[in-house]
């Protein structure tokens, strides 16, 4: 697209061809290659991490009229180290009773769909470990696969607190997985392909933020909804069951949990961007400003639009109470899923309407 | 399918139940079957350790019942106490009780309003009552010393007068309470999730409320007009002109947003007794040693939380041969199992927020 290089991509092609000649067998580098991604994206999982709490611990601050963490490192930055020190060190107490091995497995469990969602992230043009040809599909399945876990958690802690926490999280994320998959087809159908790639491509003239605001709506509430946050984060409840299914773990493991909330942050984020708001490419504007803008590399962008939606969710979490778990499920099926049947219908219908306009 | 109930034990120690209250909930799923209050965990015996002390050694005692309105409660005792020897109040002192008991009152209400807002999820909304509540709690401070446990209002009067520049300051709180009470309805009470979550919930009939003896704002929410500073009126509450906010149908919400409105009746009375108020002494002529002469004396007063009552029985000693107290608190907390049937897990949380128990003055 344009001329100068992405320094990311550039240290990719160095690298390669540094390890091309090292290994020979060019099958050999690929593996090596993705052993990179992967290195890379846990980078970017624990990296981004720190930032949010840090972050979320501001904007609560800056929401209550408080400056936040202000002690460790300058304005606070280094609140997170401190913390993660401190969980490291905290006692890993397992009570009696729990079911050992699925009470161990489940947060460690709860990593992995996590981890995996971030292979399909197209973080800039040629920037995405694995452009698969069904990307978008691959991201719901996995993705919809964490309930298992918060399951796990809640049944084998042998706390009542747990167990109620546990059967909210299968009754919640099943309910808004639908009205979330649904809400994505529509834009599926105005690009016609689940790979990545193309659908950023497909908004390189107008953002299907502008052509799909209504499945943006409900993209952003059912996604809320999946990563347990207020107002949907019944799952926790903390005023209500304590902790639900992680009541009863503590150090490294609840971190676990606590590590895993925030990278189904960024994830939802990123797919809102890919999806809703044009992933990599800057927003539209003149073809003189483009110019003027392209040495900002893509994922500057990608990250600039991902970092936004995080701010939105925190922005809910901090200003919105909880529902109450009925309100939950009705809200999720008598008036998101028909909400985002009808903006399939719409869009059907606008998509036929417009071939025909256009004599296709 | 064959299904049971479970027990369910929230409390002693749990985020949303005001203190060390217990809850046994039983539960079927997320339904609730019976929720049996147990209480005690915060018991001092309060009653009998001021049958030991001097009249004037109990007024302490009250700041450490409802410690969210401790100068309520120490008007209720001071005012029985001077019932009892038929004392006569110096005006300024009796203009001092009405404003610093009123602010109180707008104190424990903000409270109210901010912890519900949190049992119900909303971190926000809290903190900013909690903020705001704090200039009500430095004038209580640069007033007495004290934050929460005053021992202020003293037999036959005030402790001491105001400090300089207090009124004025005042003045300006009470210049400056419309905007956050337009805060608190931009940020809790005007969200429609915490409408949905508290509208409708457990509603409690007006022949209900009265017959297990509620008061306060939980009767009121009902559509009793029952205020105690309007139905009997002590000191000097028959000078002001204000109203006593009524709810309906006596939901949660209307529990809830009772409190709000009693915030703005409150800062009418302050208002009006910041320009009536007088120069002049702030405290009668008081013996030393209080001897109360032989005989029984039951006096009541509007407490945030409902209608206080403190009953003394004197044998002309120095001290008290029955004290009493009538708690509203405690009282109002009977009905959670009553208002918590039927209803789900997250509303027994928001029922026990609108009943607000203070454990201090429910266990005593």
């Amino acid at each position: 697209m344009n001329t100068n290089q992405d320094i990311l991509l550039t240290i990719a092609a160095t690298l390669r061809s540094f390890l091309d000649p090292l290994l020979g067998n060019p099958d050999v580098v690929d593996v090596t290659m993705y052993g990179v991604a992967l290195a890379a994206i846990l980078g970017i999982i624990f990296g981004n991490a720190v930032i949010l709490v840090w972050a979320e611990r501001k904007v609560a601050g800056y929401m209550q009229s408080r400056p936040g963490p202000n002690r460790v490192g300058p304005i606070g930055l280094l609140q997170t180290v401190a913390d993660t020190i401190k969980l490291i060190t905290k006692e890993d107490i397992r009570p009696k009773g729990v079911d050992r091995w699925v009470w161990f497995l489940a947060p460690v469990v709860l990593f992995v769909p996590t981890l995996a969602a971030y292979a399909v992230f197209p973080f800039s043009e040629g920037l995405i470990a694995v452009d698969l040809n069904i990307g978008l599909f691959y991201f719901l399945a996995v993705a919809s696969t964490v309930t298992i876990p918060f399951l796990m958690a809640g049944w084998s802690s042998n706390n009542k607190y747990s167990l109620i926490g546990g059967m909210r999280s299968v009754a919640q994320m099943v309910s808004y997985e639908i009205p979330l998959v649904f809400s994505l087809i529509g834009v599926v159908m105005l690009v016609g392909s689940l790979k990545m790639s193309s659908i950023v491509e497909a908004q390189s003239g107008i953002w299907f933020i502008f052509l799909q605001p209504v499945a943006f709506l409900i993209y952003v509430i059912a996604a809320t909804a999946e990563t347990n946050r207020t107002p949907f984060d019944l799952v926790e409840g903390e005023s209500e069951i304590v902790a639900g299914p992680m009541t009863e773990y503590s150090g490294m493991k609840w971190s676990l949990f606590f590590l895993a909330e925030y990278a189904n942050l960024f994830a939802v984020s990123a797919i809102a961007t890919t999806v809703f708001l044009g992933g990599w490419q800057p927003p539209p504007m003149p073809a003189v400003m483009r110019d003027a803008v392209a040495f900002i590399p893509g994922w500057i962008w990608f990250a600039a639009k991902t970092y936004f939606m995080i701010f939105l969710f925190m922005w809910f979490r901090w200003t919105f109470p909880r529902f109450r778990v009925d309100q939950l499920m009705s809200f999720g099926w008598k008036v998101l899923l028909p909400l985002a049947l009808a903006n399939i219908l719409v869009t059907g219908v606008g998509i036929y309407a417009y071939r025909i306009a256009i004599g296709g | 399918m064959q299904t049971q109930t479970f027990e369910l034990n929230m409390g002693p120690q749990h985020p949303a139940t005001h203190g060390v209250l217990r809850v046994v909930l039983e539960l079927d799923g997320e339904i609730v079957v019976k929720a049996t209050p147990v209480i005690g965990y915060l018991h001092r015996g309060i009653e009998k350790i001021c049958e030991n002390r001097t009249y004037v050694q109990s007024i302490p005692f009250t700041d450490r019942m409802d410690y969210l309105s401790g100068m309520n409660n120490n008007l209720a005792i001071c005012q029985t106490i001077e019932k009892l020897m038929a004392l006569e109040i110096p005006e300024r002192a009796e203009y001092i009780r009405v404003i610093t008991a009123e602010l109180n009152r707008i104190a424990s209400h903000m409270i109210t309003i901010g912890v519900l807002a949190l049992d119900l999820g909303g971190w926000t909304g809290m903190v900013y009552c909690f903020r705001d509540r704090e200039r009500i709690l430095d004038l209580f401070n640069s007033l007495c010393g004290a934050r929460m446990t005053f021992n202020y209002i003293r037999v036959g009067g005030v402790g001491w007068d105001l400090p300089e520049g207090w009124l004025d300051e005042c003045r300006r709180f009470l210049k400056d309470l419309p905007e956050m009470l337009k805060t608190y309805e931009d940020l809790i009470s005007g969200n429609e999730i915490l409408q949905m979550r508290l509208k409708g919930v457990a509603p409690l009939s007006a022949e209900r409320a009265i017959a297990m003896s509620a008061s306060g704002a939980v009767l009121r929410a009902s559509g009793v007009d029952y205020d105690v500073r309007k139905a009997n009126p002590y000191g000097i509450y028959d000078r002001f002109d204000f109203e006593v906010p009524l709810g309906t149908s006596g939901d949660n919400w209307d529990r809830f947003y009772l409190r709000y409105l009693e915030i703005i009746q409150s800062a009418r009375i302050i208002e009006q007794a910041l320009e009536q108020i007088p120069e002049g002494p702030v405290m009668a002529k008081v013996p030393k040693m209080i001897k109360p002469p032989v005989g029984e004396v039951y006096h009541h007063v509007e407490n945030p939380r409902g209608d206080l009552g403190f009953y003394l029985v004197s044998d002309g000693s120095p001290k008290p041969y029955r004290w009493h107290a009538r708690r509203p608190a405690m009282i109002n907390l009977q009905l959670l199992d009553e208002l918590s049937r039927g209803t789900f897990i997250a509303d027994v949380v928001a029922t026990l927020g609108t009943l607000d128990p203070v454990l201090g003055e429910v266990d005593c």
